[in-house]
């Protein structure tokens, strides 16, 4: 941490920093405020005019959300769906960035170009044609893409995979090329090379991919929307399912959103340190 | 492509390590080695992207709608007729797509600017070691962290009408508006979007601003305090200058985000984006699965990738000049 040493600063300096910041707080804290607040108001708190304090506080909420919308399954579909495509994404982009970081070959550029560029395709773009391909590829070979998690832990991790090739490849290159030749010469091949000693000295990396590509498979709205059925909906489309009842059940709703946040967001802050140390060394190098 | 290289020494060895490598396994393998592993993340983009892109160009090529959904190779083919519906700016579909498009440059100019601005100040403020800097830091993380989906159905929540936050604060509290606005519908929602935006981006500004400035040199300030520089002379000179590569990439990432965003305004207004907050994702989306017309859907989405390429071809050949030339 190169955080400069809280020298005097001049007071214009402290002033505006203790302003800004507490005009910031406020801005991202008051969503965040009226979540956990009205889950645990009475329903005729979140029907009338807006309060900021509950006229009571009942659990009730919390208990109603699993039955209001099958949400316990939609978690479930979302916890095998995200952990799926999370990890086959880590390890395919561990390999990947292994290969362009520790080889020459024909075609490398072309490579890094073409998977990084997927990064600007506007998803709408190929949101209908894979749409089509999986129903094809269904058709013609029985394995069942549409609709099911398979296709759409494929189409997810295929989401994260460009920054996360992106990211390793950085992080590769800072671990001296020495150890891995160190290890080709204690007789481990390249991939032992790769397994003991390239990714647990690039654990802060991996780690910092790993949590981006799970919240990007537990967000994701659009893909989900089309691509599942009753059987296989996930928490981004299953918690809209609430909307039908919009004016009715703000309180389960906020109930709903904060218990499908707690296992990201505590995931996030944990290892945001990570995340942090990651790009430090990999993408903004 | 393999067979060619198989004559090249293809592992990168730095100068006389060559010869302590013990194990010379097969060439075939040595050389193949490295697209072996590149061959999972190379066939899966091509299923998940490359493929699905041409059958989208292919698509936008025909007439395609709901009567050949089922068996759309059968679709006839329709030249350009979907590119000349779509640019013909006099035509409601045009029209349509034009106003979407401006809506779109404008939301997506000004929230990059408002997340680019305040992530890097409070990156930057943040910078010094201060009581309940780590709590802040998690604090401000969490709108970054928290899926899209919860985040916007509770702004969503405090957009309401009857019942929401924003207007018990500006009509009742503060008495600023005559009567309750609406903001999810009619020019409001420009407002309510940037909002949402904004409000969910700037942390990942502010995530990659906080990790370039730990790769800035310390001693650069140490130097410039003994020069008598003091703080806001350093942000200037110092701090903002260094930043620049990273301000770079992170600017293209950010308009690129958010021009795409479809997440956002389909959580916040549902299938049908009110006129003003029309972005061109959600646009194109309605374009194709309400009317069932692929298509033209599909032409449209080809404009804007051609659009995409072209802004960040002259971004990055712009910035890349202009880097060179502050070398020099």
């Amino acid at each position: 941490m190169s955080s400069t040493s809280p020298m005097a600063r001049p007071r214009s300096f402290l002033w505006s920093r203790r302003i800004f910041l507490t005009l910031l707080t406020g801005f991202v804290l008051v969503p965040v405020y009226v979540m956990v607040s009205s889950s645990l108001k009475p329903l005729a708190d979140v029907t009338g005019k807006f309060r900021w304090f509950p006229s009571g506080l009942t659990v009730r909420p919390y208990i109603d959300i699993w039955s209001t919308v099958p949400l316990a399954r939609y978690f479930a579909n979302s916890l095998i769906v995200a952990g799926a495509a999370t990890l086959l994404s880590v390890l395919i982009a561990v390999f990947a960035a292994y290969a362009v970081s520790r080889y020459d070959f024909r075609g490398k550029r072309v490579f890094t170009v073409t998977v990084l560029s997927t990064q600007m395709f506007p998803g709408i773009l190929f949101l209908l044609p894979l749409f089509l391909l999986y129903v094809n590829i269904g058709n013609a070979t029985g394995i069942a893409l549409f609709g099911s998690r398979g296709g759409l832990i494929l189409t997810y991790l295929t989401f994260s995979l460009p920054f996360s090739i992106w990211m390793l490849i950085g992080y590769f290159d800072s671990v001296p090329r020495d150890l891995d030749e160190a290890a080709l010469v204690d007789g481990c091949g390249p991939l032992g090379a790769l397994l003991r000693i390239v990714v647990p000295a690039a654990i802060p990396g991996i780690v910092a991919v790993a949590v981006y590509a799970f919240m990007t498979a537990w967000g994701e709205v659009l893909f989900a929307s089309v691509m599942t059925d009753d059987t296989t909906r996930t928490l981004a489309v299953g918690l809209q399912g609430y909307s039908t009842l919009y004016d009715v059940y703000w309180n389960q709703i906020m109930a709903a959103s904060l218990v499908v946040s707690v296992p990201v967001v505590a995931g996030f802050l944990l290892l945001q340190r990570y995340l942090v140390a990651g790009l430090t060394a990999g993408a903004v190098k | 492509m393999t067979t060619t290289t198989l004559e090249e020494p293809v592992r990168k060895a730095p100068p006389g390590t060559a010869a302590r490598e013990p194990r010379r396994p097969g060439r075939l393998r040595r050389v193949s080695l490295p697209y072996l592993l590149l061959l999972p993340a190379l066939l899966l983009e091509l299923l998940v992207h490359l493929i699905p892109m041409v059958i989208g160009i292919v698509m936008s090529f025909k007439e395609l709608t709901q009567f050949y959904i089922r068996d759309w190779g059968t679709a006839p083919w329709s030249g350009l007729a979907n590119y000349r519906m779509s640019v013909d700016f006099d035509a409601p579909v045009g029209e349509a797509l034009l106003h979407s498009f401006f809506v779109t440059v404008g939301f997506t100019l000004l929230s990059v600017a408002l997340c680019w601005l305040i992530g890097t100040a409070a990156a930057i403020y943040m910078q010094d070691t201060f009581r309940g800097r780590g709590l802040l830091r998690a604090l401000f993380l969490i709108p970054y962290a928290l899926p899209v989906y919860a985040a916007v159905i509770t702004w969503v929540f405090m957009f309401q009408h009857d019942n929401g936050l924003v207007n018990h604060v500006l009509h009742d509290q503060l008495h600023l508006t005559d009567k309750p606005s609406f903001w999810l519908i009619g020019d409001n929602s420009f407002y309510a979007l940037l909002t949402v935006s904004v409000w969910k981006g700037w942390p990942f500004a502010f995530l990659i601003v906080m990790a370039g400035l730990q790769n800035i040199p310390g001693e650069l300030y140490e130097a410039a305090a003994l020069d008598g520089a003091g703080i806001w002379q350093q942000i200037r000179r110092i701090t903002l200058p260094s930043l620049r590569p990273v301000n770079q990439v992170l600017l293209l990432v950010l308009f690129l985000w958010t021009f795409n965003d479809f997440n956002t305004p389909y959580v916040l207004f549902g299938k049908s984006a009110p006129e003003a907050a029309d972005l061109i994702s959600v646009h194109i989306y309605q374009a194709s699965f309400v009317t069932w017309n692929f298509g033209t859907g599909s032409a449209m989405s080809v404009l804007l990738l051609l659009f995409l390429l072209v802004v960040t071809g002259a971004y990055l050949l712009l910035t890349s000049r202009g880097r060179r030339a502050a070398d020099v």
